[in-house]
């Protein structure tokens, strides 16, 4: 019998940590070679990580939650036998490779597929059983700050703040005399603040804690900022997209490859495309820490897309040298990879402008929150047919609602309502958008 | 007319000028810099670096003659000393031209384009230079104003013949042989130190009621008594009234009000400087000004965006080093890295006779805080390397927070304390509390051992005293 450390193996992206988010074993479970372990997840990706032997969960290294340096120990396992005894200190210094290509330690080169089915695989434990382990350090708390006293910290521990864009006031030193340290700092970016008074998930008596963790932290994180740091203006009006739905009705009898079925969404973009080629001040990111607002010329559309994880936002790159079909096109093919997983970091990030759209559950107006650092989002509510006067009588048209937000710092109201405006014009009038003016 | 246009634009080569181009440089950006005499400034060229190099000359001299006049406690004997002035300030001179030429080679190295001539803004993004060759127009989406400052000049005692700024002190071919300092600051006290051993009858005329005002008198008293072991009298409470009508010597009203004639072969104004903007057409912009000085925020913007403005124009204090810390933080904001000034100290050093350190808080400053304080002084008597030196005076001084023991500031006054400032600075930096500079390994034997018990007799535990 001897013990194996499973160490946390380089997971891509040249990052230095991750953030653990399921663990699929626990203490004294049997792991055969393969066997998925644990999934952590960096910036956007989660990667599972599996045992590259076959033994018995001695120890587990971390809770759901903790950030795991890439190298540092994951589990301890007891494996059996002595070749496993002897290669353990060579196997344990390379780290263990992503999924795709294990070490084919002791047993003949296994099929990779073979990590799909792992045989005693245990049901996910959110949270372990983990005895031995102490209990993590940040949860003694620093004593707090007065209030108006300025943070302590070394100026490599300042430039990480900075760079991390992380207001040092905010992080908890724990440090001697309340130092911030390296180790604070990272916390602080994983957890964010520990708001004293934040209600909704907060147990009661009989309610299960949920810890917010991976991908929804980081939404949560990337909501509270902008709501935090952007004053939202929202700006809701009405559209008749009778026309456009006739057009859309009519483009759509014959679907092929290259002109597949269209949704409203591919209009809207080349609608917005048109606009803000008339304000370019709308297509921008605001970087208010260097009191910049960066106007791109390069239309990078965001979409708001409900993956099975949480909300993620794929981005049609350069809708403005898309046609129509070109933006439908990319536009499912980005929804599919972020609803499957397989998106990259790549389509992931990089928009100047976020629209969001609910589709049928879109209500009748919604306040969208600004995809921070951009200036602007449009949000599309649902279509309904509603009655409209049209100066002598009430004819059924088909209504939708147009309900976007703009960073009132630097988009003031009539900039706003000139931008919603044009595009209700374009939506109103589809034949617009194909016109060259 | 030759027109460039780059990225940044630097306006003044001195040390906060020059750092931002080479970081700049470093960082890719197409960079500019302009200056009107030589490359390194006030700094390199008239200030810091050949005054040290002076004071270097004097106290070397001293020591010999010491020696000739048989006062060293070990016995060391030497003939009368010569000193060739002409020699020293050429010795001097060379030092500066390497540094010059060193800076010059560091900018190109970065590849920053270096233009000669006076600057003068047209607008927020254009400067027009007048150069040898003729005027070019510098068109820049970032310009620095690090122009630095010049010697204030008393209208009553204008510079130009026996009345000389430091600038011309550092210049003197022949050795005055009474100097009248006007101004008991850290610029005249260092001149008037070296003045004074290598045997000038040297006088000091201060203002106020006490020599170096911005340290506190357990600081400075032993560079009073120096003085006066040095033979320079000091004039406190004192105002110069200009010079004598044969101009040979300084009118004075002395603190009871009488007026007094202070004969003078030179008379060395430093009462402090002010920022060289006179020639920088800065009525062309709207710059928010502090008084004289060029109002910054914590990322050293001015009132105009794109406009940056480091080092001595910026205000006090005027230092060096600070100017340095700025030129690299704005070349890095400039590349768009996040940056703020966010240093928790800035060292100021005296190269008087002996040396005068501050960093941080001193007990008075931190007591109007209204921090509550442990003060740690440990002597330099009770440390052996000081007396193995021959210079016991002066001490190590730490002040630390009462309830987590954070250190807040550290002075000292004593011989080669000036080095000690690195520590002190880092210690600060670092958020260092009291046990840390206790519990950190002081090589022995050095004068440095007087910061570790100074902050062990804080803590009420100092070992050797």
């Amino acid at each position: 019998m001897a013990e194996r450390i499973i160490k946390l193996p380089d997971v891509g992206e040249g990052i230095a940590e991750a953030e653990l988010v399921e663990w699929h074993v626990k203490v004294g479970d049997i792991v055969r070679e393969d066997d998925l372990i644990a999934a952590v997840m960096t910036d956007k990706a989660t990667v599972e990580i599996p045992s590259p032997v076959e033994g018995e969960v001695t120890w587990v290294g971390a809770e759901i939650g903790d950030t795991v340096a890439i190298g540092s120990a994951l589990v301890k396992l007891k494996v059996s036998g002595d070749g496993a005894a002897t290669e353990a200190p060579a196997e344990a210094e390379t780290p263990a490779e992503p999924p795709k290509e294990k070490p084919a330690a002791a047993a003949a080169p296994a099929a990779p597929i073979a990590a799909a089915e792992p045989a005693p695989k245990q049901m996910p434990t959110p949270k372990p059983a983990a005895p031995a382990r102490a209990a993590p350090v940040a949860i003694t708390p620093a004593p707090r700050r007065p209030v108006g006293e300025k943070p302590l910290a070394s100026p490599a521990v300042r430039l990480k703040a900075r760079e991390a864009g992380v207001d040092l006031r905010q992080v908890q030193g724990s440090g001697p005399a309340g130092r911030v340290t390296h180790e604070d700092i990272d916390t602080f970016i994983l957890r964010g603040p520990e708001a004293p008074a934040k209600g909704g998930l907060v147990a009661k008596t009989g309610i299960t804690d949920v810890k917010v963790v991976g991908l929804r932290r980081r939404i949560a994180e990337k909501m509270a900022l902008s709501k935090s740091r952007i004053p939202h203006i929202t700006i809701v009006e009405e559209v008749d997209v009778s026309a456009l739905e006739d057009l859309r009705a009519a483009l759509n009898k014959k679907p092929t490859a290259e002109r597949p079925k269209l949704t409203l969404l591919p209009f809207l973009m080349r609608a917005m495309v048109k606009a803000l080629g008339e304000q370019p001040n709308l297509n921008a990111l605001y970087d208010d820490e260097a009191g910049i607002v960066h106007q791109h010329a390069g239309i990078d559309i965001g979409i708001a897309t409900q993956a099975p994880s949480g909300l993620m936002v794929p981005v049609v790159k350069h809708a403005e040298a898309r046609d129509l079909w070109g933006c439908a096109i990319e536009l499912s093919r980005l929804a599919e990879r972020a609803r499957d997983g397989s998106a990259t970091r790549d389509e992931l990030t990089g928009s100047t402008i976020t629209i969001t759209s609910l589709g049928a559950l879109g209500g009748i107006a919604t306040t969208p929150v600004i995809n921070h650092p951009e200036v602007a989002i449009v949000g599309v509510n649902k279509m309904v047919i509603r009655p409209v006067w049209d100066g002598t009588t009430f004819v059924p048209r088909k209504m939708m609602n147009l309900s976007s937000s703009f960073d009132h710092r630097v988009i003031d109201g009539w900039d706003a309502a000139v931008f919603v405006q044009r595009l209700k014009e374009l939506l109103e009038t589809p034949a617009t958008l194909f016109v060259d003016m | 007319m030759t027109d460039i246009t780059c990225k940044l634009l630097v306006i003044g080569a001195g040390p906060g000028g020059y750092v931002c181009a080479i970081r700049a440089g470093q960082l890719g950006i197409d960079t500019v810099i302009v200056e009107s005499t030589k490359l390194g400034g006030t700094c390199l060229n008239i200030g810091c670096i050949p005054s040290k190099a002076m004071i270097h000359v004097a106290e070397e001299f001293e020591k010999a003659a010491h020696a000739a006049a048989g006062k060293t406690p070990f016995g060391l004997t030497a003939a009368e000393p010569k000193l060739d002035l002409k020699q020293a300030v050429a010795w001097k001179d060379g030092i500066v031209q390497r540094l010059n030429n060193g800076v010059a080679g560091l900018l190109r190295k970065a590849k920053v384009k270096i233009v000669h001539g006076q600057a003068r803004f047209r607008d927020g993004k254009t400067v027009a230079v007048e150069t040898e060759t003729g005027p070019k127009t510098i068109t820049a989406e970032t310009i620095v104003i690090a122009t630095g400052s010049v010697p204030v000049e008393l209208p009553f005692l204008p510079f130009g013949g026996n009345v000389i700024s430091s600038t011309g002190a550092l210049a003197l071919t022949e050795l005055p042989k009474r100097l009248v300092v006007v101004g008991g600051g850290y610029i005249g006290l260092e001149l008037g130190t070296a003045f004074a051993k290598l045997g000038s009858k040297v006088t000091v005329v201060e203002a106020q009621d006490k020599i170096l005002p911005l340290y506190d008198a357990e600081l400075t008293a032993p560079v009073a008594k120096n003085l006066s072991g040095l033979g320079v009298e000091v004039l406190l409470g004192a105002k110069a009234l200009g010079q004598t009508a044969k101009g040979d010597g300084l009118r004075i009203e002395t603190a009871d009000g009488k007026e007094r004639e202070l004969p003078a072969d030179k008379i060395l104004v430093t009462v402090g400087r002010t920022p060289a903007t006179a020639k920088l057409g800065l009525d062309e912009l709207v710059l928010d000004m502090d008084g004289r000085f060029i109002r910054i925020g914590e990322r050293c913007e001015t009132s105009m965006r794109g406009i940056y403005a480091i080092g001595d124009v910026t205000g006090e204090p005027m230092l060096a080093h600070r100017a340095m810390a700025q030129g690299e933080m704005v070349a890095e904001i400039v590349a768009g890295e996040p940056r703020i000034w966010d240093k928790a100290c800035i060292p100021a050093i005296c190269f008087t006779d002996p040396e005068i350190v501050s960093a941080g808080l001193s007990p008075a400053e931190a007591k109007a805080a209204g921090l509550e304080t442990k003060v740690g002084l440990f002597p330099f008597q009770a440390n052996g390397r000081a007396m193995t030196r021959h210079g016991e005076a002066g001490f190590v001084r730490i002040v630390a927070r009462a309830d987590n023991h954070l250190v807040l500031g550290i002075q000292a006054v004593g011989q080669g304390v000036s080095e000690l400032s690195t520590a002190f600075g880092l210690a600060i930096e670092m958020g260092a509390r009291l046990e840390d500079v206790a519990g950190t390994i002081h090589a022995h034997p050095t004068l440095g051992e007087a910061f570790q018990e100074s902050a062990l007799k804080a803590l009420g535990h100092a070992l050797h005293i």
